[in-house]
């Protein structure tokens, strides 16, 4: 095991993972390929999405290779920015939305 | 943050003024070292070396790197401080040569070509020579930049020229990054008066068409998705029409070569060429397909390989001498700036080339 966890090189090897479940990992991509394809919503919107999804996740590989796809789309950088907000909105509003988990039960217990 | 207007690397006097340098950074380190492979030895693998010329359909002229504009990634490193124009003299060699050719596209490039003090004297020649496709690269902010070029939309329209034009992105801060403070304003009122004459407009046979090159160390996009975009973009918000958009990619010579050393992006860009080299691509690279003639008259396999100064491999190597059928009976110079013609769906001053 290298001394880091995540290596930038390893973002080119994404596709090896057919090499142990070449079926899976093969039907994997072609999804993958066909997702962000142009379609009801335009290749540039999906770009987008993913760049926000891959803040939500923390995925150092998906913020590396979308910052870069959505630059040769020609999205701005307020663009972008303004899309991670919005996977930041519902991150955080996702755990406080459960405060009215917590509410109810303490209504319950303690009313 | 906006960014100041820079200087020409000659002006610098940095050592990339050098061509030399630069041709030996792009055959030292990964290159030599193993890590990505030389050009040649990409295309010897691929059945395309050496890189033969098929017909010649396009004589690119170079009137001087004489530029009103300093942007960051100019190849041909053009400035305000820039004073090679092409004299009169050379332009008559020149207009022989238009009068007499085989190629269908006359292509006037600079720096600024309407800087030139006999360029209207010469597009006036030139045209009589009723070439099929008489195409003029102007910056736009040229038209705006002294009284003197207020009329430019209409001489142009005048002499039916073809009129190419650099618009880096349809917001003024991605525009303004690359080309300077205020260029994304004049390019719009530029694009606004060609238009008034009728330039660009749905329908129109006067063609004016823009070249968009990525800001930063990444490659473009699909051009027909970049196209479509400029037109949303820039008709919603400005009413201005254009016909097509040729999306190109940034060659790793001159001010962008320094840009790419001074980020540390050089490596990671030469790997994102190397990995995107598409054969198809390389079948159409317009070194095949054009002459580049410089300011002083010496030819070249392309622009790129004119601020490289490597002259054409022939007996023929000035317009002086100009003989098309020997000229054709050459092999192409090549090294690893060429990577940038070849990657993704190819890259010419027309845009991609698959």
């Amino acid at each position: 095991m290298n001394n880091n966890y995540y290596d930038p090189k390893d973002l080119k090897k994404f596709g090896d993972i057919s090499q142990w479940s070449e079926e899976l990992g093969e039907k994997f991509f072609d999804y993958y390929g066909k997702v962000f394809e142009e379609g009801a919503l335009t290749a540039r919107e999906k770009a987008l999405i993913a760049l926000a999804v891959a803040h939500t996740e923390q995925c150092p590989y998906c913020i590396d290779a979308y910052t870069k796809d959505t630059l040769q789309r020609g999205v701005t950088k307020e663009e972008m920015m303004e899309a991670i907000h919005v996977g930041a909105a519902i991150k955080s509003g996702a755990t406080l939305v459960h405060g009215v988990m917590m509410m109810n039960k303490v209504n319950k217990l303690d009313g | 943050m906006t960014k100041l207007k820079l200087q020409s690397l000659h002006k610098r006097e940095s050592e990339l003024a050098q061509t030399n340098r630069q041709l030996e950074i792009l055959s030292n380190g990964i290159f030599k070292s193993g890590e990505l492979p030389k050009f040649r030895d990409k295309i010897a693998d691929t059945g395309h070396f050496p890189l033969r010329p098929k017909k010649l359909e396009i004589l690119q002229i170079n009137l001087g790197y004489m530029c009103n504009q300093v942007c960051d990634h100019c190849h041909v490193d053009a400035g305000p401080d820039r004073k090679e124009i092409m004299t009169r003299e050379t332009m008559m060699q020149c207009l022989e040569v238009i009068k007499n050719t085989g190629a269908h596209t006359l292509d006037l490039t600079g720096g600024a070509p309407e800087m030139n003090p006999d360029f209207r004297w010469f597009v006036e020649e030139a045209s009589k020579a009723g070439i099929a496709d008489f195409i003029v690269r102007s910056n736009l902010t040229i038209i705006r930049a002294n009284k003197k070029y207020y009329d430019l939309p209409d001489f142009f329209k005048k002499h039916n020229v073809h009129v190419v034009s650099s618009m880096p992105h349809w917001t003024r801060g991605k525009t303004d990054k690359q080309r300077g403070d205020g260029v994304f304003d004049k390019s719009i009122k530029a694009l606004q008066e060609l238009n008034a004459v009728g330039y660009g407009m749905p329908d129109s046979e006067l063609r004016l068409d823009l070249v968009y090159n990525p800001s930063g160390a990444f490659l473009p996009g699909d051009q027909s998705t970049m196209e479509r975009d400029f037109k949303k973009a820039l008709k919603e918000d400005f009413g201005i029409h254009f016909h097509n958009l040729f999306a190109i990619t940034n060659l790793p010579i001159a001010r962008f070569l320094d840009y790419l050393i001074a980020s540390e992006n050089y490596e990671d860009y030469m790997t994102s060429l190397v990995e995107a080299y598409n054969p198809a691509a390389v079948e159409n690279v317009m070194c095949t397909n054009t002459i580049s003639i410089s300011w002083d008259g010496w030819l070249y396999d392309c622009d790129f390989n004119q601020m490289l100064e490597l002259k054409v491999d022939s007996k023929v190597k000035h317009i002086k001498d100009y003989n098309e059928d020997l000229l054709n009976d050459r092999n192409i110079i090549i090294s690893q700036h060429c990577y940038g013609c070849t990657a993704g769906a190819g890259s010419s001053c027309q845009g991609k080339v698959t």
